[in-house]
């Protein structure tokens, strides 16, 4: 069986691996020869935190999730797994209570046992959360590793898209852009920002509670990091708002105050593709219907906020059900 | 049934849009409380072009009547604005007026608020002010045009309940007819059913329910409690007295010491 995967995003490149990894002929297409910031996984955190996203996310969250780490490992390398530390800034401290109950998987530190895994965070907080089994990655890296591997195997992201024969059968994984298709998919808006700051040394995933928004802070290496990610119930995938940067920025520089004297690298903006659960889906639409303009096609989208967590299960899904016959039941 | 303006709504719940895990369980709570009112935030989610509609169109898929509001104000010029949006986009002359004084507290500028009343009503706006239970202000904003009025339970957020009793009870008794939601500040149910007891007309929260580990349950929760403070206030209940009172006479009884 052959396949067209429309969409190089961490989607379309998790489906496009584990298919060919079974052996299937597969082409991928997307506008851009390679990743790029026109796919919203670009602007992506990379945190495989199954565990800490359980406190707000639905149980296939963390079950799914879970496969994550070891999936990048195995594909494109570059996991560090260092945990995510999660930390409670004065007055939201009892966030920090709530966040425990809603999660697992995690040891409860006190001031002694902040200072030891983060030694710049030394003296900062009385307490916080540890949850040791949690990775993340660096999102670009992986998806040119992605992309490199798949070019390798003679998949190469192909730009000029071209009507696929009858027996072929398309794989949707556009993102945002299959609204033509998924009525109910709408987008999420994130704003989320680089900053160097050689000052200060974090090794790990560091969340910050706050009653409204996820805060975050990932180290990439070098004194470089990511700031993210706003959470706005819009499509739009530009203007990042001064709001936005005040409150990235401002829970930095209360995490740390050298954080004030950061170089910011770039500021970035996107929509993240989301269902009304805030689940992935795999949808199937048959010849003739839906966007699928002959054969057959199988959209896999709705990954919202946790692109780099939930592809690789949904890709293994894709493939189990379009190779195998098995069931797309995404189990609780 | 109460009524707001000339809308004659069935419940006497009010929920806010923001903060559920998701959209879906955002439905299943409005779905299990009956909640007639749903509050939905402009500025917060607004873009160019309308960017939030697929949000909205979420919300408006409930089945329930839409209160914009203004959430994240903090001038006249910006209420007004949003007022204008809201009305343009959901087709209604309701707006949740809020204008923020302070980022910290979200304290209401009563002295904004006041104004942007006066100027929202002139419009034709059917104005429901975000306000504290103080009284002055109070009877500015019926001046202004405004015919509900909506004073604090505790601020945004906290969960606290009713921290000025004797203060919302004054603005209670002195406008008795004027139609009042105690907004924000509900954590609880019993807090709930403590505003409907006092003889409040409605409740609107939010972060209670939203943020709650099973925010469906909640939301009954708090349905319940709405009409359990609601039929209480309605029975009339009995005065408080200082002493105890036997339910049953003493005299007559055979070994009375």
């Amino acid at each position: 069986m052959s396949f067209e995967i429309i969409g190089a995003g961490v989607a379309g490149l998790c489906v496009a691996t584990e298919l060919v990894k079974r052996g299937a002929s597969v082409r991928l297409f997307d506008r851009e020869a390679a990743p790029g910031d026109h796919a919203c996984s670009w602007w992506a955190g990379g945190m495989l935190a199954p565990w800490c996203e359980r406190e707000s996310a639905e149980e296939p969250v963390l079950t799914l999730g879970r496969e994550a780490a070891d999936w990048w490992d195995l594909h494109a390398g570059g996991v560090s797994r260092r945990g995510t530390l999660v930390l409670a800034l004065g007055r939201d401290k009892r966030e920090l209570d709530r966040f425990a109950r809603r999660t697992s998987a995690f040891e409860t530190l006190d001031r002694a046992g902040v200072d030891a895994l983060e030694p710049d965070l030394a003296g900062r907080f009385e307490r916080g959360l540890f949850f040791a089994e949690e990775a993340h990655l660096t999102p670009r890296d992986a998806l040119a590793a992605l992309s490199k591997a798949l070019a390798d195997k003679g998949v190469p992201v192909e730009t000029d898209a071209s009507v696929p024969a009858d027996s072929v059968q398309r794989i949707d994984c556009r993102g945002l852009s299959a609204r033509d298709a998924l009525a109910d998919l709408r987008g999420v808006k994130g704003e989320m920002l680089v900053i160097r700051c050689p000052d200060v040394t974090l090794t790990r995933p560091v969340r910050l509670l706050h009653p409204r928004i996820p805060l975050y802070i990932v180290p990439r290496g070098n004194g470089v990091y990511m700031l993210g990610a706003t959470m706005v119930e819009s499509t739009e995938r530009e203007r990042i708002t001064a709001r936005a940067l005040l409150e990235m920025l401002s829970a930095a520089y209360a995490l740390h105050p050298a954080f004030a004297e950061a170089e910011v690298l770039e500021i970035g903006v996107d929509a993240r593709p989301a269902f009304p659960d805030n689940l992935p889906r795999i949808t199937t639409f048959p010849k003739g219907e839906g966007a699928g303009r002959s054969g057959g096609t199988v959209y896999v989208n709705g990954l919202y906020r946790h692109g780099f967590l939930l592809a690789p299960a949904m890709a293994r899904i894709t493939a189990e059900y379009l190779l195998e016959g098995k069931s797309v039941e995404i189990a609780a | 049934m109460v009524k707001f303006y000339e809308t004659e709504v069935d419940s006497r719940l009010m929920l806010g849009t923001a903060l559920y895990p998701s959209p879906s369980i955002m439905a299943g709570a409005f779905k299990v409380s009956g909640a007639g009112i749903a509050t939905v935030s402009l500025r917060r989610e607004s873009g160019h072009d309308k960017a939030g509609q697929d949000f909205w169109s979420l919300v408006g898929g409930m089945g329930v009547k839409i209160l914009p509001n203004t959430a994240g104000c903090h001038t006249v010029k910006e209420a007004v604005t949003t007022a204008h949006m809201a009305r343009e986009i959901f087709g209604t002359p309701w707006i949740k007026l809020e204008v923020i004084g302070h980022t910290d507290t979200l304290q209401p500028d009563v002295f904004a608020l006041v104004e942007a009343a006066k100027v929202l009503s002139d419009e034709g706006f059917e104005v429901f002010p975000y306000t504290t239970e103080d009284l002055i202000v109070a009877d500015k904003l019926l001046n202004a045009g405004c015919r509900v009025l909506m004073p604090w339970g505790a601020p945004i957020g906290s969960g606290l309940g009713l921290s000025n009793i004797q203060g919302l009870k004054a603005i209670r008794a002195q406008f008795a007819d004027v139609p009042m939601v105690i907004d924000a500040g509900i954590g609880l149910p019993s807090h709930a059913a403590q505003a409907m007891e006092m003889g409040f007309d409605a409740v609107l929260l939010n972060t209670a329910v939203a943020k709650a580990g099973d925010p469906a349950q909640m939301a009954l929760a708090m349905a319940r409690a709405v009409e359990a403070g609601r039929t209480g206030y309605e029975a009339d209940p009995m005065e408080p007295r200082d002493m105890a009172s036997p339910s049953t006479p003493l005299i007559g009884k055979a070994f009375l010491e």
